[in-house]
């Protein structure tokens, strides 16, 4: 069995990272918008969803007249974005504005009124497509360029598979490690030893490699589809795009002066906002992207669509540290991982009693797990509660 | 004009006579939903404005105990409004002990119904035989009772298996985790038919047994009332769901002014000087959550009984989000409010959209064409997709969002919380 479980690895951690990045530009919005307000936008899911839909539309609407299927795809991605963008800043504007001008001490009621928009957002999407179609599930249509299937080289595959134990190594080495120091009442891990326990399951993978090697050096037939691969690229190009904007450009300084002290930075000419609808807008318009990515990884797309792959991105952005923008990118990925793996091996482990219809789960306890033992996340700093 | 409203005796006098006229018109009547509101108008005016207390219970008995029972025998539907109003009110009591008085926004509260349901479910059903060895299942319809209690115990002990980790979180977070929690439950709910077929799948469970009313259709039978027993059970759950609602206030009330009550209500508005003055945060927290869980569990119980059926699908997100609407438009913290705002959502949810559905689709079956002279519409073109009872979500998301924004106290505001709410940050 174990033999199974090495061969699936590389194709499951592929399939992680694929939605992986499609997880990191949702958990963007929400981690910008928490960095600025300090609130959990529920809605986001939403401004997800319109994008997917919004890009449905595009595709099927413009099938005919556009018949290059990249141009198509630029199209949708274009026109979803903006829907999505233009959703989100209206949704600031109608529904969060009002209370920020009100101030109000009471944490409840901004969150509740986002919750509030979700709801709204995903019956009013109904009933435009209701009116519109008399239908609201809406499929992307296939193309044969995006279906075509690639064969990755076997040593991808290999370096992955050592890669992944190397990582699985070190975690159990390092709590096996954390609870021995805290059962002989000492608390944390030195540097020296945290290195220490790198070579230590470096070896150790190396054993398995050696002892193993049919299996880690076989023939693994990894293929990739090439939306997958447009997939990845586009949404890495959005992610670098993001970085360069908010670290490089006087904008960025703008967001992460508001985010840091709306107060102090309106003393020096910033206006707060200016810059939260700008945050709106480059949250909502990765949040569309996404949306259009989803559809073309899934095809099936309708109002409610944005619920779980919402909460999932949130889970991805407590994950990373919410209100930390690289942190919410690589929460993304490794959540993306994680997912992939307990949605295989959950049904492998269990002799099939506990299915794949579990993988859902797995995020909500990921989430719990984070933010009781680590709620500052894997990059964020310490978030204690101000008197 | 403005005197003689602030008049006490000419108030009485209005309400008593609403409540006759609106009482008489429903009971000739019984199918007209505006005749049915007015009533329940006459209702609250009574509970609301400043008369007699002997007169509010008078029009309050006289409503609730004489004219909607007997509208009920020519309409059912006043029955299961009235019942499902009633479950909904328990409910929206018992998050407000949570969210209204503690401040803990809980989003994952039909959780605790789907517990309080599924054991009545599985052991009043012969669900119980799959997993159990002595083929005694079902039990007969009197353990309803104690299955009620069991209910309340299971659904606080879930209260307290899901609080212990998800009430260390902060406020926003915690909403998250409930959100995910309640997922989790019904997830399980609809997965849990194998290895062990505890609760049977998306299938469901059916039938369920209800409580023995052989000698309640006994006692009308006394006073020359002859019922079958598709005819008492409506009734019989209707005086139940009084009878609840009537201890599930009682209890309220007595927590709301208790130790407990001012200690939930001082972590709500600060919870860092609550710690100070010795509230021990998480048990207190706890408590609400197992509080509010446990009247959750109890309607569970009794919903099971009512609907003879339970499945996965009736305990989803919707129904957290509905009651916290009821909550949310009562007015957090207040107790009048909360059963106002139960009321309220679910005439609305069950009773208006659907009648207003029905209407639309009248309108478009017959052709009707709206002539206005520069505009003309056939209803006959009328989407099929316009129906207003499909779309609850959006009536709940609108409610929410303006009453945060215009009146965030709620209709009834509780006195500490108006407080609070008008306070400048």
């Amino acid at each position: 069995m174990l033999e199974v479980l090495i061969q699936l690895l590389p194709s499951v951690l592929l399939e992680g990272l694929i939605l992986g990045f499609v997880y990191a530009m949702i958990a963007l919005g929400y981690t910008m918008v928490y960095g600025v307000l300090e609130l959990i936008n529920f809605a986001h899911s939403e401004i997800f969803m319109s994008g997917a839909v919004a890009g449905a539309e595009t595709f099927i609407l413009l099938k005919a007249a556009v018949p290059n299927p990249f141009i198509l795809l630029a199209l949708a991605i274009l026109i979803g974005g903006a829907v999505a963008a233009i959703v989100a800043i209206l949704v600031e504007r109608l529904a969060y504005r009002p209370l920020r001008r009100r101030g109000t001490t009471n944490r409840l009621v901004p969150l509740i009124t986002a919750i509030g928009a979700s709801f709204f957002l995903q019956d009013l999407v109904r009933l435009i497509e209701g009116l519109w179609h008399n239908a609201f599930y809406r499929r992307y249509p296939s193309f044969e360029v995006f279906e075509a299937t690639y064969t990755l080289p076997n040593l991808l595959g290999s370096v992955i598979i050592l890669l992944t134990l190397w990582i699985v190594f070190w975690v159990l080495a390092y709590f096996a490690y954390w609870i021995y120091r805290a059962a002989t009442g000492t608390k944390g891990v030195s540097r020296r030893a945290s290195r220490g326990l790198w070579i230590a399951s470096l070896v150790l993978t190396l054993l398995v490699a050696v002892i193993d090697r049919g299996t880690v050096f076989g023939d693994l037939g990894l293929t990739i589809q090439m939306k997958s691969i447009l997939v990845v690229v586009i949404s890495f190009a959005m992610l670098y795009g993001l970085n360069w904007l908010v670290h490089k450009t006087k904008l960025g300084i703008a967001i992460r002066a508001v985010a840091q002290d709306a107060q102090t930075a309106s003393l020096m000419g910033i206006d707060p906002d200016v810059i939260i609808t700008y945050t709106f807008l480059i949250g909502g318009f990765l949040g569309g992207v996404a949306g259009v990515l989803f559809g073309l990884l899934y095809t099936l797309v309708h109002p409610y669509v944005g619920f779980i792959p919402g909460i999932k991105a949130f889970t991805a952005a407590v994950l990373g540290g919410i209100g930390n923008i690289t942190g919410a990118a690589l929460g993304g990925l490794v959540l993306g991982m994680l997912e992939m793996l307990g949605g295989t091996y959950l049904t492998f482990l269990t002799n099939g009693a506990m299915g794949t219809e579990y993988k859902d789960i797995l995020a909500f306890a990921i989430l719990i797990f984070i933010l009781l033992f680590r709620p500052q996340g894997i990059m964020g700093e310490q978030v204690g509660e101000k008197v | 004009m403005k005197k003689l409203l602030q008049n006490s005796a000419f108030l009485s006098l209005l309400i008593a006579l609403s409540a006759i006229i609106f009482g008489y018109w429903l009971l000739q009547n019984p199918r007209s939903t505006l005749a049915f509101l007015l009533t329940l108008g006459a209702l609250l005016a009574a509970f609301m404005l400043d008369i007699p207390r002997w007169l509010k219970v008078l029009v309050g008995g006289a409503i609730l105990l004489l004219v909607v029972p007997m509208a009920g025998f020519k309409n059912s539907f006043l029955f299961e409004l009235g019942v499902q109003t009633g479950i909904y009110a328990a409910m929206a009591l018992g998050l407000n002990v949570v969210v209204g008085l503690a401040g803990l926004l809980d989003l994952g509260y039909a959780a605790f119904f789907a517990v309080g349901a599924y054991t009545w479910a599985i052991f009043g059903s012969k669900q119980a035989n799959q997993f159990m060895p002595w083929h005694i299942f079902p039990l007969p319809g009197a353990y309803f009772y104690l299955f009620m209690l069991v209910a309340v115990v299971m659904a606080a002990l879930t209260g307290v298996v899901i609080g212990s980790p998800a009430l260390r979180l902060r406020g926003d977070y915690l909403a998250i985790v409930t959100l995910g929690l309640g997922e989790m439950v019904r997830v399980l709910a609809n997965n849990l038919d194998h290895p062990v077929n505890l609760t049977n799948g998306p299938q469901g469970i059916t039938p369920i047994q209800r409580p023995p009313i052989d000698w309640f259709i006994g006692l009308f039978d006394r006073f020359g009332i002859h019922m079958s027993r598709a005819e008492a059970y409506p009734l019989f759950f209707y005086f139940l769901v009084l009878v609840i609602i009537g201890i599930v206030t009682l209890v309220n009330i007595r927590l709301d002014r208790s130790r407990f009550g001012r200690a939930w209500i001082a972590i709500r508005e600060d919870e860092v000087a609550a710690r100070a003055m010795g509230i021990p945060l998480l048990p207190t927290k706890l408590l609400a959550f197992a509080t509010g869980a446990s009247f959750s569990g109890a309607m569970g119980a009794l919903f099971a009984a009512k609907q003879l059926y339970v499945s996965p699908e009736s305990f989803t997100l919707i129904q957290s989000i509905m009651i916290l609407v009821m909550v949310i438009l009562g007015g957090m913290g207040s107790i009048p409010g909360a059963i106002l705002g139960a009321a309220t959502v679910t005439i609305l949810n069950v009773d208006l959209l659907k009648t207003a559905s029905d209407y639309l689709n009248d309108l478009r079956n017959a052709g009707f064409v709206l002539d206005l002279g520069i505009f003309k519409y056939n209803f006959a073109n009328l989407p099929n997709q316009l129906e207003p009872a499909k779309y609850e979500r959006m009536v709940f998301g609108l409610i929410m969002i303006l009453m945060m924004i215009y009146r965030p106290e709620g209709i009834i505001p509780e006195r500490r919380h108006l407080a609070e709410m008008k306070e400048k940050a």
